[in-house]
Order: C-alpha cells, then sequence, then structure tokens
C-alpha cells in the first residue's frame, strides 16, 4: 500500500470475525493499524473495512494456529478474546504474526513486549474467573437459580463448566451485566445468550431467612483482635461488593437482587442465542 | 437452661463464634466430578467465597455441632469453667444450612469441628450422624473438613474418614509440657495417635483403590493440624522441627500456625490485652511455605543459636544474607532450585525464567515485563553477568536494612500487618496461601 491512509478492520465482535480479519490481513498482505467493533468509537476520518464473517476462512486461520504455533497458543488467543485489555484485537493480531514467524517458540518469549501484555491479560482474566467462582452470589426462586455479576473480563465461558458440573440438577442463570451476557442452564444444557434486560420476581420468606443467616455467618467469623480491612480489600477488592450478599444491605435483603428490581413481576429475556459452549 | 428455645439464628452465632479460632478455612486438596442426583464438586485448587473483616478467606460454612465441652482446656474459649452461652446443631438444622448455604454458593462445604460432649466417642458419633445424613439423604456432594476428637475410638476416626474429604487433629501445643500445663485432659499421645491412624489409612487406602477401584475414599484431600503460637513460651525452632517433622512422617497436607488471641485470664496465659503476635505467625507461615515449595530444611532456617525469627527480615531473606557466598547468582543459567533461594522470587517466577531462557538471554528489563518483582532479588541477582543499576551494596548492615520491613515494625504491626497483602509474600506466594498448590 502507497498511499498513507489507514487499513481500518471493522468486524462483528465475533471471535470468528477476528479470525476472518486475520484471514484479510495474510491474504492481501496488508497490515491493519485498528480492527474495531461497528460499537467502538470512530476517528472522523477513516473508513473503515467490513470484513464479513466466514465460517471456512475462520475453520482455516483458527486451524493454523494449531498447525503453525502450538496448542497452547490458540488456547491463549482464544483467551486474549474474552479479555478486556484494550485494543485486544490488535494485541492477538500482533501475537499470531509473532507465532507464524517464529512457529511454538512464541510462548516462551515472555520478555517481549506483545507476549508479555497477552499474557498478563489472560491471566487478570483467569485470576478473575476463578474469583468469581467463589463470589458469585445466588437466589433461590422457587426451582430456579439466578446471579448477578459485573465482572471486567468476559467470565462466563471460564466458569461455565464449574457451576453447570456443580449443580447438575438444577437450573440456573449467571447474568453477566457489564456484557450483557447470561449463562443459562436448564435441562442439562447450557447456553450462552444476549440478554438486554432482566426483570426479576419478588423474593420468598425463605431466600430471605437464608440472606440474614449468611450476613450473620459473615459477621461473626471475623477474629476482631485480628481486623484487617485493607488485607480483605486486597484479596477482594471493593468492586466485587455490589452483588454480595453480605454487603447487601437491610432493605436490599428483602427484596430482590440490587440493581435488578422493576415493578413487573415476571422474568423478561431477550432471547438471542449465540454460539454454544 | 439455654439450649431449648433458641432460634436458627442464636445457634449459627453462638456455634460460628466459638469456631472462628480455627484457622484453617481451605476447601483444597482434591478434584471431583458433579454427579446426577447430587449436588456438588470439588476443585483442588480450593475456592475461597469470600473474605472476613479480618482478612481471612471465608471458604467453609466453619461452625461447632455443640460448644457444650467436657474439657477445661485454659486457651479455650469453649472450657467447661468459661460462662459461655451454650448451644447444639441438631443434624438436621445443619445439613440444612450446610445445602441451603451451598445452593446460594455462599460456601464450598462445611468444616465441622465440636466441643467434647458427654465423651470423645459420643461426640464423634454425633457428627457421623449429622455427615451421613448430609452425604446420603441431602446427596451432597461438597467439600467436608471434620475435626476428629482426640481421646475416640479407631473404629469411629475410620467412619467419619470416609465422608469427610479432610481430617484434622489440632495439637495447639507444641510440646508434652505446654499441654501438661493448659491442656491437662489432653496427651501428646491422645493427638498423635488418631494423627498417626489417619495416616495408615490414607496409604492404606491408597493401595485399595489401585486393587478396588470402588473403593471408598479415606479423606482424599489429607489431614492438616493447627499449633497455637504465642500462649506458650515455646520457640520457632521446635514449632517448625515440629511442622516438618509433621510433614515428613505424618504426611500431613498443611500445618496451620495460629497467633494467640487471649480470650481467658488465667496466670499460665498471656494477659488478656496481649496482642496477637501476628507478625510472628506471618514468618512462620513464610518459613513453612519454604519447607514445602522450596527445598528448605528446618535446620537450614533455625537452629540452637537462633531459635527465632528475626521479626524484621523475612527468613529467605535472613537466609540469603547468613550465606553471601552463594550469590550472586546468573539469571541466565542458575538452576531451578538456586533461583527459588533468592529473595523475591517465587515459585511462579522462576518457572517463568526457565521458560523465558529457552527463546532468549534475559536481562532485568525483560524480568520485570515478564513480572518478576525485583525490589529484593536485584541484590542477589547478575543479568548477563551485570549487577542491576551497577551499584553494589558492600555492608551487611547496608543490605539488611534495606531487606527489613521497617513499615511494619512502626505504628503497632499488630493492627497493620496483614497476613497476605505485604510484598515479602509475593503475589504469587498469596494466591498459593488461599489456594494451595497441587
Amino acid at each position: 500500500m502507497f498511499d498513507r491512509t489507514e487499513i481500518v478492520y471493522e468486524y462483528d465482535g465475533s471471535f470468528e470475525g477476528l479470525m476472518c480479519c486475520v484471514f484479510e490481513s495474510f491474504s492481501l498482505k496488508e497490515v491493519p493499524s485498528v480492527i474495531r467493533t461497528p460499537s467502538d468509537q470512530q476517528s472522523f476520518f477513516d473508513t473503515a473495512k467490513w470484513i464479513e464473517t466466514d465460517i471456512l476462512k475462520f475453520n482455516r486461520v483458527y486451524k493454523s494456529i494449531a498447525a503453525k504455533i502450538s496448542i497452547q497458543a490458540q488456547e491463549l488467543v482464544q483467551l486474549g478474546f474474552w479479555t478486556n485489555a484494550p485494543q485486544k484485537e490488535m494485541l492477538i493480531y500482533h501475537f499470531l504474526r509473532l507465532g507464524y514467524k517464529h512457529g511454538s517458540k512464541v510462548m516462551s518469549m515472555l520478555t517481549d513486549d506483545t507476549v508479555s501484555t497477552l499474557q498478563k491479560a489472560v491471566r487478570h482474566l483467569t485470576s478473575e474467573s476463578h474469583k468469581f467462582k467463589g463470589f458469585v452470589r445466588f437466589s433461590v426462586y422457587d426451582k430456579v437459580m439466578v446471579a448477578v455479576i459485573e465482572p471486567k473480563n468476559f467470565v462466563l465461558p471460564l466458569i461455565s463448566y464449574h457451576f453447570c458440573d456443580r449443580f447438575r440438577d438444577d437450573s440456573f442463570m449467571i447474568y453477566d451485566k457489564t456484557h450483557s451476557m447470561a449463562l443459562v442452564y436448564h435441562g442439562q444444557k447450557a447456553e450462552l445468550i444476549r440478554v438486554d434486560q432482566l426483570t426479576l420476581p419478588e423474593v420468598d420468606e425463605s431466600e430471605i431467612e437464608y440472606r440474614h443467616l449468611w450476613k450473620q455467618f459473615y459477621n461473626t467469623i471475623a477474629i476482631e483482635a485480628r481486623n484487617n480491612p485493607k488485607c480483605r480489600m486486597t484479596l477482594m477488592p471493593k468492586r466485587y461488593w455490589g452483588q454480595m450478599t453480605e454487603f447487601a444491605k437491610e432493605e436490599e435483603l428483602q427484596t430482590v437482587i440490587k440493581n435488578q428490581q422493576n415493578p413487573s413481576k415476571q422474568m423478561i429475556l431477550n432471547h438471542e442465542p449465540q454460539r454454544l459452549l | 437452661m439455654e439450649g431449648i428455645d433458641i432460634d436458627i439464628y442464636d445457634k449459627l452465632m453462638i456455634l460460628s463464634d466459638s469456631a472462628k479460632y480455627d484457622v484453617a478455612c481451605t476447601s483444597s486438596g482434591i478434584d471431583r466430578r458433579g454427579k446426577q442426583g447430587s449436588i456438588g464438586n470439588a476443585a483442588k485448587a480450593g475456592i475461597c467465597h469470600s473474605f472476613a473483616a479480618d482478612g481471612r478467606c471465608i471458604s467453609l460454612l466453619k461452625v461447632l455441632m455443640t460448644n457444650v465441652c467436657i474439657y477445661d482446656c485454659k486457651y479455650c474459649v469453649n472450657r467447661t469453667s468459661n460462662d459461655a452461652r451454650r448451644a447444639s446443631f441438631t443434624p438436621a438444622e445443619l445439613a440444612e444450612l450446610t445445602i441451603n448455604f451451598y445452593r446460594r454458593n455462599y460456601i464450598e462445604g462445611l468444616f465441622l469441628s465440636s466441643g467434647v460432649i458427654k465423651s470423645p466417642n459420643y461426640t464423634m458419633e454425633q457428627m457421623i450422624k449429622a455427615l451421613t445424613l448430609l452425604r446420603e439423604t441431602y446427596r451432597f456432594n461438597g467439600y467436608i473438613h471434620v475435626k476428629a476428637i482426640p481421646g475416640a475410638d479407631s473404629e469411629l476416626v475410620s467412619r467419619l474418614g470416609l465422608l469427610a474429604d479432610r481430617m484434622s487433629i489440632n495439637i495447639e501445643l507444641p510440646s508434652q509440657e505446654s499441654l501438661n500445663l493448659l491442656a491437662p485432659n489432653k496427651t501428646k499421645d491422645s493427638i498423635l495417635r488418631p494423627m498417626g491412624l489417619i495416616s495408615h489409612k490414607i496409604q492404606e487406602n491408597s493401595t485399595d483403590l489401585v486393587k478396588f477401584r470402588h473403593a471408598s475414599k479415606f479423606v482424599p484431600a489429607g489431614q492438616s493440624t493447627q499449633l497455637i503460637v504465642g500462649a506458650t513460651p515455646d520457640t520457632d525452632h521446635k514449632i517448625l522441627t515440629l511442622s516438618e517433622g509433621l510433614y515428613k512422617k505424618y504426611r500431613l497436607k498443611r500445618v496451620f500456625y495460629s497467633a494467640y488471641v487471649p480470650v481467658a485470664e488465667h496466670t499460665l496465659l498471656p494477659s488478656v490485652d496481649t496482642k496477637p503476635p501476628l507478625l510472628r505467625e506471618h514468618r512462620l507461615y513464610q518459613a513453612d511455605w519454604l519447607l514445602r515449595f522450596y527445598g528448605f530444611e528446618a535446620n537450614e532456617l533455625l537452629d540452637e543459636q537462633n531459635q527465632n525469627f528475626d521479626l524484621q527480615v523475612d527468613p529467605k531473606c535472613n537466609w540469603a544474607m547468613n550465606h553471601l557466598e552463594l550469590f550472586p547468582v546468573e539469571i541466565n543459567k542458575a538452576p531451578y532450585e538456586m533461583l527459588l533461594r533468592v529473595p523475591g522470587i517465587g515459585v511462579i517466577s522462576a518457572m517463568r525464567i526457565l521458560t523465558a531462557r529457552k527463546s532468549s538471554v534475559i536481562d532485568f528489563d525483560g524480568l520485570k515485563k515478564m513480572g518478576v518483582v525485583l525490589k529484593r532479588a536485584q541484590y542477589f541477582i547478575t543479568c548477563k553477568g551485570k549487577i542491576m543499576n551497577g551499584f553494589k551494596i558492600s555492608s551487611d548492615i547496608t543490605l539488611r536494612a534495606l531487606m527489613s520491613d521497617q513499615h511494619k515494625l512502626l505504628n503497632g504491626f499488630a493492627e497493620q500487618l496483614s497476613l497476605f497483602s505485604d510484598p515479602p509474600m509475593s503475589r504469587e506466594e498469596v494466591s498459593q496461601c488461599l489456594t494451595e498448590p497441587r
């Protein structure tokens, strides 16, 4: 390319779509400077090239990662896509360029900026997902359990197996408010669906009672002589507290989960099935 | 008489309040998948569900079956001579509470302990009843940690072990003299005998499992114990040597240390306004880590001349400063075992160094990029033969000053110190503390 315009790719925001951007770049031998989704901020002057998601192209790129780099790299790229790293698309793109050049060795290039940034972002994702295995709080509505989380990274795919395995015979939903997505498990099947708005019914007496019991246990179990709020904050930063029963105010214990309350008493889900897990 | 018209809130308060001095709350040591028709699974790394105001992880519903106790151990809140409210859970109440907390993902499972009611055997039978109900009727497949009661028949210990994932017997006081003084109803033998039995059973069971695939598992997540620090004059050397023996001889998974919190006025005990020795407890945990993951032996860290840890410097730094002839080590050449002995380099950092060495020569900038913390390490390493910033600390005193945890010694560390949050325990050690690696 001899003109000085920046090459900007726009894709549908799916992992498959991103892999198609990689395909486009390699087949046309051009290097994009931005890869974005329609909802990302656009600069005034650029004109983006729309990259259509094509499952055949996706497959070719995805398989080539395992074949030409390594299975570990394939996993890292998939996980990288679920992180909240700034411009994760370009990070993954540059990682793949390095990978195609150096092969499996790229995974040990920990002193390289791209590799270390991507690995750090993935560590942030996996550690946050591990935290949520503990910090998720369900409310029990008769036969259904519902939890709301507000993670920074897209952790649902990483915690899905854990909860589905744990509550095999139950039906539950974990709603990720940050990403407007929900993990729904029902009849032994898990699904990730888009949910833009969630309205929950009132909780019953026994739910309120267990919330109180839990809050009381939480307050009792701390040893006063060892009080250490700073340590607690390091291990469980305040951003997690909003959806945790032990930190709810009295009136919140009596009602539905914080922030999700709505006068109508039904659950509204806007179904738009996405990729299965 | 109390315990008759007492509601579930009061019971939970009384029985968790009297269980809280047990430090162990880990849910680690076993991976177990969920089962059709059951609720629950277990994750080997353990999962923390919350953190209490004291910064300790809450993983299990930690309660006593009852806080009624016939014993009179001077250091214990539940001693018979203490004028406290008493309560007991029925097996059904306990099972309901556990299952309902578990479904809401408040907890990873149950940690059940008990005061000794009527006799050790009777107490154990009550605990077996509760766990049987939970496992069989409520189909609970999550984590259970149970305390064995010293003095109970071995047949009961065996039955209890088949229902639990982890079993522990608290030694509490690290010597027979201290036991005689403060826990006249307990002897070293009454504690060590069941520990030996559990350890024997675990080994026997692992050969059974090879022979019969469906043999039930006996405490698959192993056993642990707790030692109280600071209630008696026992030295760190004595405590650490005891721990080392327990890891080697009884194959314990964990030894926990509990800074003594005065709960009773007694001439034989520190006065009630004594602050719990949290920094000393912290040093013991650091040393315990060095034994388990860093290839250290107790007598490398302490000896007859130095019986207690220096509170100013962490045990690994202290060791390194006494062995300056071994440093600096070259990051690009040193074997894994030696990397682990560098202050500030933990297991994860050492592994990353090994990985990165495969593709390039590492410099200080590279170390930073891969997340190795250089604050302490810089004085003990070279990269490509060079020292960081080109300056060398020649005096031991300067080095010691650089290594010390000044901030902890100022303004009353008892309040300030956190077990996990400060640098001498690196970030990776924090996650190990919480999760206990495979």
